[in-house]
């Protein structure tokens, strides 16, 4: 079945999955849809629709610095999906070995593996985000490594807890019985049965970690400067953001605009998974 | 119950202990730039060497672990280098300052939740319904960050009704207090709302429900005196596990806005490396969190009696 064929099954599915195709049309082909260069200067603070004085639209008006809001927003989508999308891949490598680890063989590996995932998810998030950024420094790589490491242990739990749902089944006891690896149990028969709620989760925690990127852009602690990226132009704008909104709201749609995608995708999956025959293996 | 709370009391300090730990560690790692941060940047090498020596940092790692442990024990939390003064001084008027703000936005999201989620629920697919489904699928995907854009760029901006930023400096004044009690209410109103309006559905298709339609009884009492009970249980057990969610809201909020409460002081404290401080937050942090997640339970227990405290930790072991 086709990707499309599967979305048609459900209105919010549809539109979500439009308006992520929308964000990621832009991540793709920024150089060719983005109308400036994003990092070059124009003429600085130019409302939205209005002209620079050698003649120069720019539909959603030009920054403290002269650059073209439109452009740096299309070029941003780049930002928030390659590195969001990275972020929540490795987030996903690391809780699914360990949840799939401490589902099957429970015992002392659940306990302490539980144990950790706990520690990690009784500290407020955010927080856990700006003591890591701090210590280690504000760059791509270590938001991924931040993320990874505030979001594995809830992937984890979830990952564990259809583990240790699947390991009671006939279809694993059948596999023990023929001698497979425990390995091959776990990837070959545990996952692929577990991946109808994962694919929700996926949806979700992407946006999740959209928001995060965002989050720490706006408190100054995202990608270093010169790159277009949504939640630092947040911040760049906030101080003048009483007498020029512009510099602030476009960027805030951006951002709410592809989570909100990314929830009604989720929502519709989850509707398709529950509605229609076969929607359990995704 | 008195064993499960006893447990739940221990498994606190062992994470408590854990997060301690964790927090000394990723400040490890740039140790020397604290030297820098207190003496400024214009000192000498030699200087912060003399500083790092005189105030202890230069000790093994561990050795200077326990010592804050055992200091922290007998409630000497240290000085906190950002702001110069005793850490537990510090911590208690911001913690009033954010529970403030915390009790209003519970004040106000929950009976707005409730309602609309009875009100979605009881006629599911409903025009109501569908509205209010709406609504909070939107506020839901709105990060705070955006949603206080929006807001101060109407409010601030266009009406130029409310201030743009809750300093507080001239005292205590209710009008500053309401944009941040918006931006965290939209959120967590459409979390809420979605959470009753499902298990309202589920109640008013339940049996008992049926019954009491086909004896007759009229709407509202089919509402609040059978559905109702039994379907107000998973909201108000999200009500209290939301509140440490709130704590992390509350820092973007509270930048924001430069509204002086704990998520500033923890912002400013990690910004700084201000270890004891973040320690002493930290600390604070996991004590209300794991608080309002035994209070979540008991409420659980409480309004469902037909579940045990056995049963509560088998909940959270199991699924």
């Amino acid at each position: 079945m086709t990707v499309l064929g599967v979305l048609r099954r459900s209105g919010p599915a549809l539109i979500g999955g439009a308006v992520v195709g929308v964000w990621l049309a832009c991540a793709l082909f920024a150089p060719l849809l983005a109308p400036y260069d994003p990092l070059k200067s124009y003429s600085p603070l130019i409302s939205p629709g209005g002209l620079s004085p050698d003649g120069m639209r720019f539909w959603l008006g030009t920054d403290l610095l002269g650059r073209d809001i439109l452009s740096r927003l299309i070029h941003g989508a780049r930002t928030v999906v390659v590195w969001a999308g990275l972020a929540t891949l490795s987030a996903y490598v690391v809780g699914l070995a360990a949840g799939l680890l401490a589902g099957f063989y429970r015992g002392w590996v659940d306990t302490v593996l539980s144990f950790v995932a706990n520690t990690v998810l009784s500290f407020p998030v955010l927080v856990l985000y700006i003591v890591i950024i701090v210590s280690i420094g504000a760059s791509a790589a270590n938001i991924v490594i931040a993320v990874t490491f505030a979001s594995a242990p809830a992937i984890f739990r979830i990952v564990r807890a259809l583990t240790i749902d699947l390991r009671s089944r006939d279809f694993v006891a059948a596999a023990i019985t023929q001698g497979e690896s425990d390995w091959r149990i776990m990837l070959v028969e545990i996952l692929p049965n577990a991946s109808g709620p994962l694919v929700v989760d996926v949806c979700l925690r992407l946006g999740y970690t959209a928001i995060t990127i965002g989050v720490l852009g706006f408190l100054g602690l995202g990608l270093p400067p010169p790159t277009p990226d949504w939640g630092g132009m947040i911040n760049d704008g906030r101080a003048m953001a009483i007498a020029f909104p512009h510099l602030v709201v476009f960027p805030c749609i951006a951002i709410s605009s592809l989570m909100l995608g990314l929830s009604l995708l989720a929502d519709g999956l989850r509707e398709i998974a529950n509605a229609g025959p076969g929607g359990g293996e995704g | 119950m008195k064993r499960y709370i006893a447990i739940k009391l221990g498994e606190m300090i062992l994470v408590m202990l854990a997060v301690s730990f964790i927090v000394h560690v990723a400040l490890e790692l740039n140790v020397g730039d604290v030297a820098a941060k207190v003496l400024g940047q214009f000192s000498t090498a030699a200087q912060r060497q003399v500083w790092l020596k005189e105030n202890g940092y230069l000790d093994p790692f561990l050795v200077r672990y326990f010592r804050w442990l055992g200091h922290f024990i007998v409630g000497d939390w240290g000085q906190s280098l950002r702001f110069r003064t005793e850490v537990i001084s510090l911590i208690g008027p911001r913690l009033a300052a954010t529970g403030i703000l915390a009790a209003a936005t519970l004040l106000v999201t929950v009976p707005i939740a409730l309602l609309l989620g009875i009100a979605a629920g009881v006629r599911e697919g409903s025009l109501l319904d569908r509205g209010i489904t709406v609504f909070s699928v939107l506020t839901t995907s709105i990060p705070e960050f955006a949603s206080a854009v929006f807001l101060s760029a109407v409010f601030v901006f266009w009406l130029g009704l409310l201030p743009g930023a809750s300093t507080m400096t001239a005292g205590f004044s209710p009008a500053e207090l309401v944009l941040p009690v918006m931006v965290l209410s939209l959120y967590t109103a459409g979390y809420l709302a979605r959470m009753t309006r499902s298990s309202m559905i589920e109640a008013m298709a339940s049996p008992y429900v049926r019954t009491a339609m086909m004896k007759g009884a009229s709407l509202p009492r089919i509402v609040f005196r059978h559905a109702l009970r039994n379907a107000l249980i998973a909201p108000i057990t999200v009500i209290m596990l939301q509140i440490p969610w709130l704590l992390s809201g509350v820092i973007v909020v509270e930048v924001f806005f430069a509204y002086k409460g704990f998520g500033t002081l923890l912002f400013e404290a990690a910004l700084n490396s201000d270890i004891y401080l973040i320690e002493a937050c930290a600390m604070v942090g996991v004590v209300v969190v794991v608080v309002t997640q035994l209070i979540s339970d008991m409420l659980y227990t409480w309004l469902n009696p037909r579940i045990s405290f056995r049963d509560v930790g088998r909940r959270e072991g199991g699924a």
